[in-house]
């Protein structure tokens, strides 16, 4: 069993402060990510849990065992770095084995596992050369080798998969999945890339600014985006705001048009829908066509609505032009409200 | 200019220079050591060898760098991890640390002297604090082993420097991801430095190494001040031949001999710390 908390960790560089206040629980066996802009504090919480860094106040607990003041070896965990750090003195073979030499298991067990896990990540072939005659692909998944061997009760990942080339990300992605959840480890993966964010983890963390702003499942992330942050941090492109104004009561005035919102008596709210959630129809806002961009699989369009810069995605098939004016109206049910002053969601 | 020759021009200048002044010197001392006037002949290495100081010199040079290259390295690297772990005044620190390499190599050796010899400051030291009755002659055949150790110590305070400049460049170009990467795998500090230091550091290690071990079989000036007739070694006996006894021939032999021995010894370190092919940073 390893889950993890995070109980009011904080981390200051000086007088800048990295991470606020993080609490966090990861469930044993969870895959979660935490994604974030860089400089966003996401790398120092994942050093903080590796033992790489120290935090200022806070602790950390693996397994209902407090771990942050244990060295990193004593810690259950293990890492792969976002340059894999894969050492070029030793064959692959050693560096899949490093971990298990320094814990002196035997030669037989330190093979057993060598094998094995180089078996998982299908490097069987590899096992005798250095780090200088491998490729990036192929670094990487040493890196996870090296990692997995240890059957640490937690792995921790730190942009792993940023150093590949678009296609090889996309295959490595669905292979680390699938091998970590065989693999029955909790996993921590730091990256800025939603992408694999959502398609990978279990629960992503979306942290800003030090402070993580929701922990959520990827759909919930998505589709119910806890502050206007996460709205327009996730989904590409993001989602579309604009300002309302109250009229009756749970009617709101976005852009010369009524809608049905929250209650309350609040002075103004944002209005934000996904641009893949407007549809061409008779009434709605009246949209000017900037940008059209064909996609392929849709037609994205960047238009103007009262002055605002407003995206939407359509059916590939229309022909639009710029300069032409559309009528686009949002599905009622992707509505969602946001507080300006508080800029958290608002029901 | 055409790229393909442009190379070689750049190269030029410092390629006559190297043969004006070194290639061509070199073949006239080797024509001086395989000649007595008449012709090819080994006799000039046949005198030196089988002079009665040869052995003795061949010897104490080879024990002085066998006592002194290993202490020097082991110093080199402790101050390198240590600078390197710095973070304020790291400079200043290896500024400091590199003096001695500004001190002439005779200079070194008369400082050694004024602490050793018979009215020295370690005499003084030592009748002051009354552990001798009247100052001893540390310096004399009766003392061989002081002698040993005031010319290794003078060696050590002198030349750990240049040792040290090469590894600390050599520790900072080691990424430090590696090393993170060692304590999250289970590397003690000891085992780091073993397992991670010492490998990377292989390229600079044997660059350190060859210049130490070269300077080291070159010893000279250090051991005049200090040990005079009474520690013979080659380098030594080379400018005996050539100014006590003006037998250029010998000294010239000599001189092929001393560097025989280094380009042994630099094969030999070159070999035992070479990295394989793939394995580098």
């Amino acid at each position: 069993m390893a889950r993890i908390e995070i109980k009011n960790v904080a981390k200051t560089f000086g007088a800048y402060q990295a991470l606020h206040d993080i609490n966090l629980t990861i469930e044993d066996q969870e895959f979660m990510v935490l994604l974030g802009a860089s400089g966003c504090g996401k790398s120092t919480l994942l050093r903080i849990i590796a033992g790489l860094e120290t935090a200022t106040t806070g602790e950390v607990w693996i397994g209902g065992r407090r771990i942050d003041n244990l060295s990193p070896k004593d810690r259950g965990i293990s890492m792969v770095f976002q340059n894999y750090a894969v050492f070029p003195h030793l064959s692959v073979f050693e560096n899949i084995g490093f971990g298990l030499r320094m814990q002196k298991l035997p030669n037989d067990e330190v093979t057993r596992r060598v094998e094995r896990t180089a078996g998982l990540m299908h490097i069987e072939q590899l096992l005798k050369r250095y780090s200088g005659e491998l490729s990036g692909g192929q670094r990487q998944r040493v890196a996870v080798a090296r990692a997995l061997a240890m059957e640490p009760d937690v792995i921790l990942m730190d942009e792993p998969l940023s150093n590949l080339d678009a296609l090889l990300r996309m295959e490595m992605r669905a292979e680390l999945k699938g091998v970590l959840a065989e693999s029955k480890t909790t996993a921590i993966y730091v990256t800025h890339d939603q992408v694999e964010a959502m398609s990978m983890a279990d629960r992503i963390s979306v942290m800003h600014q030090g402070e993580i702003v929701q922990a959520a499942s990827p759909i919930e992330v998505y589709r119910n985006p806890s502050a206007e942050f996460v709205a327009g941090f996730i989904g590409n492109p993001p989602m579309n705001f604009l300002p309302a104004k109250p009229a009756d009561s749970g009617k709101w005035a976005v852009a010369g048009q009524m809608m049905d919102g929250p209650g309350g008596g609040s002075a103004s709210l944002k209005f934000a829908i996904r641009p893949e959630d407007l549809r061409l129809a008779d009434t709605g806002f009246k949209a000017v066509a900037k940008v059209v961009e064909p996609l392929g699989a849709h037609l994205l369009v960047t238009c103007e609505v009262d002055g605002q810069l407003f995206r939407a995605v359509l059916d590939s098939d229309l022909k639009v032009k710029p300069g032409e004016v559309l009528t686009l109206t949002p599905q009622p049910d992707r509505v969602r409200w946001f507080d300006p002053q508080t800029t958290l969601a608002v029901a | 200019m055409n790229a393909r020759i442009l190379p070689y021009v750049l190269i030029l200048p410092v390629t006559l220079f190297l043969c004006l002044f070194f290639l061509y010197p070199f073949v006239l001392v080797s024509k001086q050591a395989f000649s007595t006037g008449a012709g090819f002949t080994l006799d000039n290495f046949r005198e030196v060898v089988s002079y009665w100081k040869f052995p003795i010199s061949m010897q104490n040079t080879l024990l002085l760098a066998a006592a002194v290259v290993p202490v020097q390295l082991a110093l080199a690297l402790l101050m390198a991890t240590m600078v390197n772990k710095m973070q304020k005044g790291r400079d200043i620190v290896l500024y400091i640390w590199t003096i001695p390499l500004g001190i002439s190599d005779l200079a070194a050796g008369i400082i050694w002297l004024a602490i050793f010899e018979q009215s020295g400051f370690l005499n003084s030291m030592m009748s002051g604090l009354g552990i001798v009755d009247q100052p001893v002659n540390f310096l004399s055949y009766q003392h061989p082993g002081v002698v040993f150790l005031a010319i290794a110590l003078a060696e050590i305070w002198r030349a750990t420097a240049i040792m040290l400049v090469i590894l600390v460049a050599g520790i900072g170009l080691i990424p430090k991801e590696y090393y993170e990467a060692a304590e999250v795998f289970g590397a003690s500090p000891w085992k780091r430095f073993t397992r991670i230091t010492l490998p990377m550091l292989r390229p600079s290690l044997q660059t350190a190494l060859v210049l130490r071990v070269i300077l080291a079989f070159e010893i000279f000036a250090v051991v005049a001040a200090l040990g005079g007739t009474l520690f013979p070694v080659l380098m030594g006996e080379t400018y005996a031949y050539q100014f006590d006894l003006l037998n250029s021939g010998a000294a010239a032999a000599m001189a092929l001999i001393i560097l025989g021995i280094s380009i042994a010894f630099t094969l030999v370190i070159l070999r035992v710390l070479r990295v394989p092919k793939g394995a580098t940073i």
